[in-house]
């Protein structure tokens, strides 16, 4: 929520472009996840909690390490635990930290329709500022990954903010902080990138990984978050991580085309009938010298 | 000269309004959502977090108020050959040659399509509004509903202005006297026989 030193370089519901915009260099920051070396501690959950000053929330029991179903409106940070068979029927467990992804390409922005609600930083962190959400929940549809969640009690819009008020002043993230074993990683994207290809190569190559592989989709024009998979080609696994997200075609073409299309009919249509007044005028009626129906 | 003749009762006049007013709002609302230089509409009207969190309350008493129009003017409004004779002509109508047009009863087949685009819309609107209004009740699993209901609002809203836009105008500025009618309730003899000659007769006997 905090802007803290962060310049904006996209903002919802706003027409035209974003003053400042491109005045500085754009330094992307992104997230390390490498879900071969998460050992499910839930570390970084307590201090995302810590950290935002989110309260206690209910946990559900399900036969399995899940404590609840997905991230919450106070809870922005969940490891999903699933059980997965390798080919040779022993189980193994697949741990991945979930919260926004931070897409570069947002789907919850492009949705919204309160200027200013959604903001993207120059250094690509997608943070929400409550104070302008209108609660519609239109970002709720626009986001491929399931992320922005709504507390009915204050009508408004809530999600991970990536530590945006930490990280402009120069920390790193509150869960990246708390990680002991080192699977957490923040610095800049081209870092993290570099990072993550040495890590799955060396799963290949090493570790009988064949598959091994990061995740940064392009569908969203790559994310702020990216994941070192042990299987690249079964994201899904990962307790549903899209294999190839986009923003919905039905979004795209509401926010874009439609809304000309739209914009274009109405003043046509204004346009028209007052043409037609002009050319036609009003009827008369037929008997009587009135123009009007009074009696 | 006190010779008006009935049009429209007490009761239809009511129902009338409450749809118009009740319409207008939610039309103002929506499009302020709708297009970001619209968005200071809802400033206007109290401010974004109250026009989203009337504008579906609002919309469902005007989804209502269509029942009741269904139920009241349901047998004026069902198109019948003279209504299509009368279509046919409607260049005529357009042109202000009203003269030339054939008779038809209580309402033209103008606006008989105006009441079944409007009925039509807002139930496609009151579906997908309910979708859009609470998304959080849709399982991720069926979210191609959520990713439907945006698109099919927008259209169906935009169907229903269309269809406004020529109802306001038409009723106002064209047809003078239409608006007097739906306020007083009353036309005069000569307006009926223009306008709706069948109807006329109907109602006169003469
Ligand atoms: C019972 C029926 C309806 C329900 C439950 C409903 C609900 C909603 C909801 C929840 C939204 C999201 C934002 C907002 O609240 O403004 C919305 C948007 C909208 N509604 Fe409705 N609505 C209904 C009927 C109508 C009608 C009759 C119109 C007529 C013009 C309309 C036009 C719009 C428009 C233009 C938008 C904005 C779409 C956009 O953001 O692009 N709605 N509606
Ligand atoms: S993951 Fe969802 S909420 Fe986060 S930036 Fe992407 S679209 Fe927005
Ligand atoms: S609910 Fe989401 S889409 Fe709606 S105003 Fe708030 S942040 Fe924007
Ligand atoms: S970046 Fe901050 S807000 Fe996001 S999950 Fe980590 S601790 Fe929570």
């Amino acid at each position: 929520m905090s802007t803290g030193a962060l310049r904006i370089q996209r903002a919802s519901g706003h027409a035209g472009p974003i003053p400042g915009e491109d005045t500085q260099r754009r330094m992307q920051v992104a997230k390390l996840i490498d879900t071969t070396t998460c050992i499910g501690c839930k570390a970084c959950e307590v201090a995302c909690l810590e950290w935002n000053d989110l309260t206690f929330r209910d946990t559900v029991f399900e036969n399995s390490y899940q404590t609840m179903p997905e991230t919450a409106w106070n809870y922005w940070n969940l490891i999903k635990f699933n059980e997965h068979q390798r080919d040779d029927g022993s189980m193994m467990f697949l741990m991945r930290k979930d919260q926004c992804m931070h897409c570069a390409d947002p789907g919850c922005l492009a949705a919204c329709p309160a200027e200013n609600a959604i903001v993207q930083y120059q250094n690509g962190i997608v943070d929400f500022q409550q104070e302008y959400c209108i609660g519609c929940q239109y970002c709720v549809t626009g986001c491929p990954f399931n992320i922005p969640k709504f507390n009915s009690q204050t009508k408004k819009v809530f999600k991970c903010t990536l530590c945006s008020d930490r990280v402009g002043q120069g920390l790193e993230p509150a869960c990246i902080k708390a990680c002991p074993t080192g699977c957490l990683h923040f610095g800049t994207k081209d870092d993290m990138k570099e990072l993550a290809e040495t890590r799955a190569q060396q799963l290949r190559e090493h570790s009988g990984y064949a598959n091994a592989g990061v995740y940064d989709p392009a569908g969203v024009g790559g994310t702020g978050v990216i994941y070192v998979l042990h299987d690249i080609t079964n994201p899904e696994a990962y307790g549903g991580l899209p294999s190839n997200p986009r923003v919905p075609w039905t979004v795209r073409i509401w926010k874009g085309p439609l809304k000309w299309l739209g914009n274009l009919a109405m003043i046509g249509g204004l346009i028209g009938v007052t043409m037609h007044y002009l050319r036609y005028g009003p009827k008369h009626v037929n008997g009587s010298g009135e123009e009007g129906g009074r009696p | 000269m006190n010779d008006g003749i009935l049009r429209y009762n007490l009761v239809e006049r009511v129902m009338h309004w409450i749809a118009a007013i009740t319409y207008c709002y939610v039309l103002l609302t929506g499009l302020a959502f709708y297009s970001p230089h619209l968005y200071w509409i809802a400033t206007l009207l109290g401010g974004a977090p109250t026009s989203r969190y009337w504008h579906p309350w609002v919309a469902l008493v005007f989804t209502a108020v269509l029942f009741w129009m269904l139920r009241q003017w349901l047998g004026d409004m069902r198109i019948t050959p003279q209504d299509r004779a009368w279509g046919d002509a409607v260049g005529h109508y357009i042109r202000n040659e009203d003269e030339n047009l054939p008779p038809i009863d209580r309402f033209n087949i103008g606006q008989k399509y105006f009441f079944w685009v409007m009925l039509y819309s807002g139930i496609v609107l009151v579906l997908t509004g309910g979708v859009l209004w609470f998304p959080e009740l849709i399982p991720w699993s069926l979210r191609s509903l959520r990713y439907a209901a945006v698109l099919l609002h927008v259209s169906a809203a935009l169907i229903s202005i269309g269809a406004f836009i020529i109802h306001v105008y038409m009723g106002t500025a064209v047809v003078r006297g239409g608006f007097t009618s739906a306020i007083r309730g009353e036309v005069s003899p000569a307006w009926a026989r223009t306008h709706h000659r069948l109807w006329y007769h109907r109602v006169t006997g003469r």
